[in-house]
């Protein structure tokens, strides 16, 4: 085997002439954080949301939340990306969705929306457990009060649940880090892209992947810390230790 | 995007389905089942090896949990020719098959997950099953073949099962080694026939419906493990 070793091949210029390989990971990486921040938020908002709609005394809206999470499960994220991207323009009207394909960040807004929405599903269904595991009495107890039915959720029911989402939570937000690197498929230059493309035309194919496996390790890392400090922060909130909820109820 | 093209999808409908669809099922059962084996033997490794094994095997199974799957794709696919080179001895990279590839890529990756589902449900396994079974006379290995392994199977499938759709729906990221998989053909035809809003949304049909049946299943089954 001859693999010409060369750690020095991330100072070389890139194909584009001004940039070198290392800038341009260092670029990707940025734009998986955004990918993953931009999602994250779309993914808590809509997955509480859709959780919430699970657990309603309404029927039809019971059914509503059930029916997001299953159509965006059943789905895998690769086709889902295409269809935002290739299929929901054609559908629109002709104007917009010709605006739509001419947008200077089209793979970006595209990825964070088919991500976000995607990962939405598996929050919505944390969520939906979480608030299950707690007891009844806790609403009881928060109606007999006298609290109206959105203050015991705002007050009393989502503060519980959301300390028993955190472990749950923690592994679907690595999940969506690793997901973002799905965007490549529509050109999204992330750091997945980046380490290709490096490997492509410089054919070190070791030091490539190698610096992108790193980089996802620390990304990860951060992240996992940073959900472990987060709560402990908040002054005069004694930590408590989540209790994290039955496998059966948070796989996959 | 008057009048929907649907003739690109039924006059192609065999080379979609059993070529393309074909290959997404072959990936999905061949790695499944040599990554619940290997799954098993990591499992077994991690809970009853050598110090040295223990921590080879997690670090294995954490770095690959932490990388992307279409990175795993391409570490295994361009880094291959080296080590088949290396192997038998060739003083060049050897081009290896981007079928193969994904068969080790997949099995390779599919371990590290069914490692930890079948260590958690051995994990789950009472402590005097194994007692007990030592007291009746059975050897440590016939302990964990013929009591313990079967419970914790018994236990997690539900999950197995998951896990399975799970690889089902990723398998589809072949897309980037472009093997014509489900999701690979259809890719094709839409670009042949400029048919391209027909054949996603028939691929996000059928994926849908496998899906949703097999996961109904599994619900079913999880009930009747949960009530007997």
């Amino acid at each position: 085997m001859n693999y010409q070793w060369s750690w020095s091949a991330f100072y070389d210029l890139s194909g584009d002439g001004v940039s070198t390989y290392a800038h341009n990971l260092v670029c990707g990486a940025g734009w998986t954080i955004a990918t993953a921040l931009a999602s994250a938020v779309i993914a808590l908002l809509v997955g509480i949301a859709v959780g919430l709609l699970q657990v309603s005394t309404d029927r039809f809206k019971r059914c509503a939340g059930a029916a997001y999470v299953e159509l965006f499960r059943d789905i895998p994220l690769l086709v889902q990306i295409f269809l935002w991207y290739f299929v929901v323009p054609e559908l629109l009207p002709s104007t917009l969705g010709t605006w739509i394909k001419g947008l200077q960040y089209g793979a970006f807004f595209t990825s964070l929306l088919a991500i976000g929405l995607y990962t939405a599903a598996r929050v919505a269904e944390q969520t939906r457990s979480a608030i299950g595991a707690l007891s009844r009495g806790q609403l009881i107890a928060g109606l007999a009060l006298g609290l109206t039915t959105a203050q015991v959720f705002r007050l009393i029911v989502l503060p519980q649940a959301f300390r028993m989402m955190i472990p749950p939570l923690t592994s679907e937000m690595v999940n969506l880090v690793k997901n973002t690197s799905i965007g490549m498929t529509i050109g999204l230059l992330e750091l997945t892209a980046r380490a290709r493309e490096m490997q492509e035309t410089t054919f070190h194919t070791f030091e490539a992947f190698s610096a992108a496996t790193l980089g996802y390790l620390v990304i990860n890392l951060v992240l996992i810390g940073a959900i472990q400090v987060l709560p402990a922060l908040k002054k005069g909130n004694k930590v408590q230790v989540a209790r994290s909820l039955p496998i059966e109820e948070v796989m996959p | 995007m008057n009048d929907a093209n649907f003739s690109a999808i039924t006059s192609n409908l065999s080379y979609l389905m059993i070529d393309g669809f074909g290959l997404t099922i072959k990936l999905t059962v061949l790695c499944a089942s040599a990554g619940l084996l290997l799954g098993t033997g990591l499992a077994v490794t991690r809970l009853y090896g050598s110090r040295w094994a223990q921590t080879l095997v997690s670090s294995y199974v954490n770095l690959v949990r932490s990388i992307p799957l279409i990175l795993v794709i391409f570490w295994v696919y361009f880094l291959s020719p080296y080590i088949v080179a290396w192997a038998v001895d060739a003083p060049n990279p050897v081009q290896v098959n981007a079928y193969a590839s994904a068969l080790v890529t997949f099995s390779l990756f599919e371990a590290c997950y069914y490692c930890e589902i079948i260590r958690a449900g051995v994990l789950a396994v009472p402590n005097g099953q194994a007692f007990a079974a030592r007291a009746l006379g059975l050897s440590g290995v016939q302990v964990f073949t013929s009591v313990i392994l079967p419970q914790a199977i018994r236990h997690t499938a539900p999950i197995l099962i998951l896990q399975a759709i799970v690889l089902f729906q990723d398998v589809s990221l072949v897309y980037v080694l472009s093997l014509t998989d489900f999701v690979g053909a259809a890719t094709q035809i839409a670009q042949q026939q400029n048919s391209i809003v027909e054949m996603y949304v028939f691929v996000a049909l059928v994926y849908f419906i496998v899906c949703f049946l097999c996961t109904k299943g599994v619900r079913r089954l999880q009930h009747r493990l949960a009530t007997r």
